[in-house]
């Protein structure tokens, strides 16, 4: 490949080429393959989903009110956000109105899923590309404890409490089983926090584990499991009953109790470790300006929580809703899931086919023909892949495009839009933040950015599950306990064809469920999730995605330790079994449902 | 963090006699006379934690999400103390050539020593490409560190059944694990599996050895009876009390969710016991049937909303018999309800594979 310039990047893929497959601590299978020119700076960066599963097709013939469970097993890490999407789009389709509890209950669950998914992503997934765990073996106990006590309030933070986990540590170190700790980069100069802080994170990383299990409670309540809680078609499942016979085997003082306690719970912890841990170890690291990719160009919200019962325009939803084009930040444009010039997928370089080949399809119109072809420039066997030729098909994630353009979704792109829009339950704490590390605006537009974006939305929902537990609680005492609306639960009721779609804000970013309903099963089903659209391969015009952007750039410390590209593609919080869901017959083309 | 047994033993409050019990307990358990105990002992107290390689295939990551639900013990207890997770790319700190060192390590170093906990399944269409990790088919990977591992796990019901890529047209040909391996597998089913029951699984291992197995393979302790054996509703199903509606008085007052479809009488689990997330509720206690996640192909046997037409009037204790005669009444009645309402559906669609058929 002769270099070339798109979006403002210079793609050249002459130099050394760097392999990291898997890419671990994400959901699901990436491949990440990079250039290196002689000063190792990332000058060409390819993005591989490497599974391929899916339920577009398993789906066709089914009960619609059905899907929700199906396509809940896209994805495990973010439990709930495709159960909640297909509820949706199946009511939108069939026109249903909620209950107000059962939008509150959503919002709720889907909040919760928020503040457990981003805690869990920044202790468990990303915290060790920043955090060196060997290092905390040199500090020492008390300073770990002082440097603890100076940023918050956190009980568990006593001299003896860091010497004990040192002590431990040690131990387990000295062991030489690592466990999931091995063959890892420790040491590695970009690793930069003293000790201390590294021995402090540790900490929080042990605490964090065992306390991220008691926020999703509040998706057993409502939803009896996690993962994978309950949902339904017209409402929730769980009836609430406060007052008589059989409360307790519904929704009632107690359940309602125990809701509120870990709430509170919760955003303890998010406020008292969470936030104070991302402002001290980012202090360390803003020098590292690298990742910004496509954050200050091209970016995508649909917006989600709605305020208001079955109502999702912009004005009822909680969080923004719009789209950032061409790096024009004064521009917010409008956002519509049904209109087929705006979102559209392309399989240039996936392993599909379209039986019109370089056209760009709208998910109500979607083709899914797997075909598993490698390019010339492949270093390797079909079954022992070295090199992938980017010129050619190099990924099972398809190219989604909004208006023609690659676009990033996620925290950071919910925040910048959120704070473009001017509002202040965004913009503030952003500039907060930045004001006190000492930074500009455009600092916001890199790897850290879009970590810093997804603790301050972990915040966020977290104050959020109080306002909804509130609103719960009110709706109750107002003498609203209605959970469910089943006036339409007979398939025998519904039109003889309908269509709808649902949108979801998932943690990861904007996720659409587009359903296609014919006497009374599912004709057509089309998932576009946040992993398609960060993780895209490139397009006919060569245009790179959110992760390959991300990645340019970027210097290697060390050339084969791949510190640098697991922090930037980390800071997105890939799930690649979302990404890469969809599924048809060998070989064999699927109907293309055309309702218009 | 690297505790012998004995000392997570004494963490969680074990005195040192109590412990020594233990040990001879277990010596009489493998059949080994007294003067083995100070080996047992010993063992215990100094032996290195087992190692265990925890790989994914075609699966959505719910198996490990439930893991580290777990509370007793505390998954930070099992992973850091009892047993050395060397390999699970969700978690583990390696990426790329480093993280798949730790493969060859673990044959070189502990050959026929590890546990091998398999999440997800094989695709086998495509030679095996349709999930491919370091640039090799995932089945690849499986079947060697297979080869090598002391036990092998099949978490939850993709790596179990095949689950929901399994599911009809099944394109990618996803298959159990056990369809292409030639050793014994523990299958620990369910989407995904009760927390505590998958950490019950592994400390059970290296407490007692190999569970004791149903003809499936499934762990007797956790799935030998249905849900609807033990479910706290059952009471309003022998008494006719049923949910007609989501959200009607009945679903308020905890009434059998039976006509709403709920899979418990078929369904071999724990939830109704063990219960989810430190037992906060089950599926059922939530007012949503339970969808018989852990029974092989769920997902073809029609609708989650229809009713269950062959429960087995299978009496397993004594408890079951005194509810017997009244169950027998209303089960009889419910069935022919629900046969009624099946030949109506049928004839509603024509021709088309009825729900009961599944896939349709």
């Amino acid at each position: 490949m002769a270099a070339y310039v798109t979006q403002g990047f210079e793609l050249d893929n002459s130099g050394k080429r760097v392999v990291v497959d898997p890419i671990c601590r994400i959901e699901g299978h990436l491949r990440i393959e990079v250039n290196l020119d002689d000063r190792n700076v990332i000058r060409n960066a390819v993005s591989t989903g490497t599974m391929w599963r899916g339920l577009e097709v398993i789906l066709k013939g089914r009960d619609p009110r059905d899907a929700w469970a199906f396509t809940e097993r896209i994805c495990g890490v973010c439990t709930g956000v495709h159960a909640l999407a297909s509820v949706r789009a199946v009511e939108n389709a069939l026109k249903i109105q909620i209950p107000n509890n059962a939008n509150v209950i959503r919002n709720l669950m889907h909040a919760t899923l928020y503040a457990q998914d981003h805690l869990v992503h920044f202790y468990h997934l990303h915290a060790l590309d920043w955090v060196d765990v060997v290092s905390a073996l040199s500090a020492d106990p008390k300073k770990t404890s002082e440097l603890a006590q100076s940023i918050s309030s956190w009980p568990m933070s006593s001299p003896g409490y860091y010497r004990d986990l040192h002590s431990r540590l040690a131990k387990f170190v000295e062991s030489g089983q690592l466990g999931p700790f091995s063959n890892a980069y420790w040491g590695n100069p970009a690793y930069k926090l003293p000790p201390e802080a590294n021995l402090m994170a540790v900490g929080h990383y042990l605490q964090a584990l065992d306390f991220q299990k008691e926020i999703v409670k509040i998706q057993t309540i409502f939803g009896g499991k996690n993962p994978h809680p309950n949902w339904m078609v017209g409402g929730m499942p769980c009836s609430i009953n406060v007052n008589e016979t059989g409360a307790v085997g519904a929704i009632n003082m107690e359940r309602l109790n125990q809701v509120s306690k870990i709430v509170d719970d919760t955003i303890a912890f998010i406020d008292n470790v969470y936030i104070p841990d991302l402002l001290a170890i980012a202090s360390f690291y803003k020098t590292w300006t690298y990742g910004g990719g496509i954050s200050s160009k091209s970016l995508l919200s649909y917006g989600d929580f709605p305020e208001i019962a079955n109502d999702y325009s912009a004005s009822s939803l909680a969080f923004p809703r719009g789209a950032v084009l061409n790096g024009d930040l004064s521009t917010i444009h409008e956002v519509d899931l049904d209109d087929e010039s705006q979102i559209q997928e392309f399989v240039d370089h996936s392993w599909y086919t379209y039986a019109e080949a370089g056209k760009g399809l709208h998910p109500y119109n979607g083709e899914t023909n797997p075909k598993f072809e490698l390019g010339q420039g492949v270093k390797g066997t079909k079954t022992r892949i070295e090199n992938l030729d980017e010129s050619a098909k190099y990924s099972w994630v398809k190219a989604p495009r909004f208006k023609g353009s690659p676009m990033e979704v996620g925290p950071l792109a919910r925040y910048v839009i959120g704070y473009l829009q001017g509002k202040p339950e965004f913009k503030e704490p952003v500039d907060k933040v930045l004001t006190d590390l000492g930074l500009p605006l455009e600092a916001i537009f890199t790897t850290l950015g879009r970590t810093a974006a997804r603790g301050l939305e972990c915040s966020w929902a977290a104050h959020k599950m109080r306002q909804y537990t509130d609103e719960l609680i009110a709706n109750i005492k107002a003498g609203d306990t209605a959970c469910a609306n089943v006036d339409m639960w007979e398939p025998s009721t519904w039109p003889k064809q309908a269509r709808g779609h649902g949108f979801v804000e998932a943690p990861r970013g904007a996720l659409g469920h587009w359903i296609v309903i014919e006497n009374q099963k599912i004709a057509n089903y089309q998932c576009i999730v946040p992993t398609t659209w960060n993780a895209t391969p490139r397009d006919a015009q060569g245009q790179i995605g959110a992760y390959e952007a991300a990645l340019m750039d970027t210097k290697m410390e060390v050339a084969d330790q791949p510190l640098e590209i697991l922090r930037t593609i980390h800071s997105f919080d890939p799930c690649l079994a979302c990404a890469t869901h969809v599924m048809s017959p060998e070989g064999k083309e699927l109907t293309s449902v055309k309702v218009r | 963090m690297a505790d012998t047994f004995y000392d997570v033993m004494r963490r969680q409050g074990i005195s040192r006699r109590s412990f020594l019990k233990f040990c001879s307990l277990t010596a009489t358990s493998l059949g080994l006379g007294p003067a083995f105990v100070p080996q047992i002992v010993h063992a215990m107290e100094t032996k290195p934690r087992t190692p265990v390689i925890w790989l994914h295939g075609l699966e959505c990551t719910c198996c490990t999400e439930s893991f580290i639900r777990s509370a007793h013990p505390l998954v930070s207890d099992v992973v850091l103390s009892m047993i050395s997770l060397d390999y699970d790319d969700t978690i583990m700190a390696a990426a790329g050539h480093q993280a798949e060192a730790i493969l060859e390590q673990t044959i070189e170093k502990y050959d026929g020593q590890f546990v091998l906990a398999c999440e997800g399944n094989p695709p086998l269409n495509e030679d095996g490409m349709y999930c491919f990790q370091g640039g090799i088919p995932y089945l690849e990977k499986l079947k060697k560190m297979a080869d090598h591992a002391a036990h092998i796990i099949a978490w939850g019901s993709c790596a179990s059944w095949g689950c929901v890529q399994a599911a009809k047209p099944n394109p990618t040909q996803a298959v159990p694990i056990h369809k292409v391996l030639n050793k014994p597998v523990i299958k620990v089913p369910g989407c995904p599996p009760i927390p505590e029951v998958m950490t019950g699984i592994v400390t059970y291992l290296l407490t007692f050895g190999l569970p004791e197995l149903d003809r499936q393979g499934r762990p007797k302790m956790f799935y030998s009876q249905r849900i609807h054996d033990k479910c706290y509703r059952r009471p309003h199903f022998d008494a006719g009390q049923f949910v007609e509606k989501f959200d009607d008085e009945g679903a308020r007052k905890g009434y059998c969710l039976y006509k709403v479809g709920c899979k418990g009488p078929t369904t071999y689990n724990a939830c109704s016991t063990t219960r989810w997330n430190e037992a906060v509720s089950f599926p059922i206690g939530s007012g949503h049937g339970c969808i018989g996640c852990s029974e092989d192909a769920f997902w073809d046997k029609g609708s989650f909303y229809d009713r269950v037409t062959d429960i087995q009037p299978q009496i397993e204790s004594t408890a079951d018999r005194v509810g017997g005669t009244l169950a027998a009444v209303t089960g009889a009645a419910v069935v022919a309800h629900a046969a009624a309402s099946a030949i109506k559906r049928a004839r509603d669609t024509k021709g088309a594979k009825t729900t009961e058929k599944g896939g349709a």
